[in-house]
């Protein structure tokens, strides 16, 4: 093993000082590591080849090779460079591992969705609904419209409210309504969609008996998860514009709903238009409150007060739970419509943040 | 105005001229503040007025035919409890260390953008994750529970038989402690991120090694923020819906078991699949059971608060 130093001669009783002992190379833990994990192959290799395992499993062989690492490197840090140094590569390897162990699902999830997903995106899935549609073909055309519609509807009713009330708390508001407004927008951003979802079927029961299905509702149930977002995103926004450019406003006479308008705002909107978009990424992908308050149809409905609107993600969820007789082809369009979804809200994210950097105002500091 | 730097409450300043434009900006930004606490209001009154029906019904209207419509709650209030504090188990020890290896341990240049695919999980929308949980994680961990089940049997959560499809509420848990990671990683990172620079510092001048500066000063340091991201992301695991409902098969029955293919069903996914077919008294059942989702979110997201007022900077809606 590479050491910088002569190792420190067995500790007695001296009190642990890191100088004392000598310093791992920095080579050295990729060394460890690349032998950790070639044993921990060969291990796999022959439990497969015995015949424990089928054939060369890629998880155990990773799984032992960390394992043994981790081993390694604090009972090899511990013999040169002492006990404390030992914790701290410990934890070092830990940290790493934790920060491993959580992008596996989101590149198993990212490569799973690409690959089956691949398979029915087409043209024809973007071009034809699920009309009179049993075995293959078909395809997303409604479930789409109705996201467009049911979404664009929703952001039309809380775009202005949010942006308003994030207005009103940052402007104007003092005293008790205004710490009113801010508590119960933080209760909002704790509502779960499902409930949501009933709170818009309640209103609709009552005004249009029970057993009610519209898109209209889904767009509510939406905005109630969106407008406590868009306030909270609108609001940081328009804190962080400098008050010397308000007060500089004012000192030409400008009104002040004027200011607001013709400073204020402009001044902040590229983080305001990326805080809208990241909430309409947000509630593109709710399934719940679609489920209960619009319901699933197969066929086109561009009527946002009549009959069942289908969603995108209610088409997902119901290609899979209500699968036909040719199943395979249902598993696809599910599959193709959440490629789609990601696609949708990965592009909708991707813009905001591009928006954000490009857009950013310099404050001349 | 006056020439104060910060303009003074109308209260006690002089009443000036004011402008019509100002008047009816100023009045509806009032407008749309106060249409937050009516619609807040609506949600709780019309989720009890149409729960009560529910509660005064016979029991034997409702399906399944519980003994009372709390014996019919008990079991699903149990799952979502039991599936959150499993989801968050989980994932509490993995995010706090994403969140120092963001902060502390990767490269400067690195950092920002591994920020960013940490953000990339929360934006993938639940039905996917549903998708990607019964379709990819199921079968993968399904040989794993029956080891489990066959060597350590003995211990009650892994008490036998093993679930032959992986749907259990173990693999439902796992689901969710994926989804809230990113919500309690950015607000762990965010406090790690804001402990005084002076403090670490001071901490490596002394000798300690980088394991020792965090346990000494970034730890105590972001303690309530690690508290009200646990909480928060339990808020968040309380409510998921279609996660839970497509990747766990359901059963009503209280058991701690996690690997055996009869598991308790939480109160999102229980509304969500019984909905679209539910009728009657039935649908103001499922209606009384959202109700008490609603509760027990609001007492988990206001203990978060209380957390995080005490610091101001970060929430979890940013």
């Amino acid at each position: 093993m590479a050491i910088d130093s002569t190792p420190a001669p067995l500790r007695t009783s001296t009190p642990a000082n890191i100088h004392d002992h000598g310093r791992l190379n920095r080579r050295t833990p990729w060394t460890i590591l690349g032998l950790s994990l070639a044993a921990g192959f060969g291990v796999a290799a022959f439990l497969g080849s015995v015949g424990a395992t089928d054939g060369l499993s890629l998880t155990l062989a990773l799984a032992l090779g960390t394992v043994l690492y981790v081993v390694m490197i604090t009972l090899i840090s511990r013999q040169i460079e002492g006990t404390r140094q030992a914790t701290d590569r410990f934890v070092t390897a830990m940290v790493t591992i934790a920060f491993t162990v959580a992008i596996i699902p989101l590149i198993s999830l990212l490569f799973t969705v690409v690959t089956r997903g691949a398979a029915r995106f087409d043209i024809q899935f973007f071009s034809e609904s699920m009309r009179n549609v049993v075995g293959e073909g078909g395809g997303a055309a409604h479930a789409i419209v109705g996201t467009l519609l049911m979404t664009g509807t929703a952001a039309i009713i809380s775009i202005p409210i949010g942006l308003m009330t994030a207005i009103y708390l940052v402007e104007y508001g003092r005293g008790p309504l205004a710490r009113a407004i801010t508590f119960f927008v933080d209760v909002m951003t704790g509502i779960p969609s499902i409930v949501a979802g009933l709170f818009a079927f309640a209103l609709f029961a009552l005004v249009f008996g029970p057993g009610v299905r519209m898109g209209f509702a889904g767009s509510i149930a939406l905005s109630v998860l969106m407008i406590p977002v868009v306030v909270r995103s609108c609001e940081e926004m328009l804190r962080i514009v400098p008050n010397e450019l308000r007060e500089a406003a004012y000192a030409l006479g400008v009104p002040k709903w004027l200011t607001v308008l013709k400073v204020v705002l402009p001044t902040s909107i590229a983080g305001i238009t990326t805080g809208i978009m990241i909430a309409i990424a947000r509630v593109i992908g709710e399934t719940a409150p679609l489920l209960i308050v619009a319901g699933f149809t197969a066929s086109m409905n561009y009527d946002m007060f009549n009959d069942r609107m289908q969603s995108l993600p209610v088409f997902v969820f119901t290609s899979y739970a209500n699968q036909g007789v040719d199943s395979q082809a249902f598993l696809d369009r599910a599959w193709a419509g959440a490629l789609t979804l990601i696609l949708i809200v990965m592009v909708l994210n991707l813009t905001a943040r591009l928006i954000a950097r490009l857009f950013a105002p310099t404050l001349g500091r | 105005m006056t020439a104060t730097a910060t303009p003074p409450t109308a209260a006690e300043s002089p009443r000036a001229y004011q402008r019509l434009g100002d008047r009816v900006f100023s009045k509806s930004a009032l407008i749309a503040g106060s249409l937050i606490l009516v619609i807040l209001a609506a949600v709780a009154i019309f989720l009890v007025a149409q729960s009560l029906p529910a509660l005064v019904a016979d029991p034997n209207d409702f399906i399944g035919r519980p003994d009372s419509f709390w014996a019919y709650v008990w079991p699903l209030v149990f799952g979502t409890l039991w599936s959150a504090s499993l989801a968050l188990l989980m994932a509490l020890p993995l995010a706090i260390g994403i969140a120092l290896f963001i902060s502390h341990f990767a490269p400067r240049r690195l950092a920002q953008a591994l920020g960013y695919i940490i953000d990339l999980l929360a934006a993938v929308p639940s039905v996917v994750y549903g998708l990607w949980g019964i379709g990819v994680l199921a079968p993968a961990v399904q040989p794993l529970y029956t080891w489990l089940t066959e060597n350590l049997g003995w211990i009650p959560l892994f008490a036998p038989p093993a679930s032959g499809t992986g749907r259990t509420i173990l693999t439902a848990a796992i689901v969710l402690g994926v989804m809230i990671l990113p919500v309690m990683t950015a607000i762990c990172r965010e406090v790690f991120l804001q402990t005084p620079v002076l403090h670490e510092e001071a901490a490596l001048a002394l000798g300690a090694t980088r394991w020792e500066m965090i346990r000494m000063a970034v730890l105590p340091f972001g303690r309530p923020g690690i508290v009200s991201g646990a909480m928060l992301g339990l808020g968040r695991a309380l409510g998921e819906t279609m996660a839970v409902a497509m990747v766990l098969s359901p059963a009503a029955v209280v058991s701690f078991a996690v690997l055996q293919s009869r598991n308790p069903s939480t109160i999102a996914a229980n509304i969500a699949l019984s909905f679209p077919e539910s009728y009657g008294v039935n649908v103001n059942l499922l209606i009384a059971t959202g109700l008490v989702l609603f509760v027990i979110t609001l007492i988990v997201n206001s203990i978060a608060r209380w957390v995080v007022n005490r610091r101001k900077d970060f929430s979890g809606a940013n």
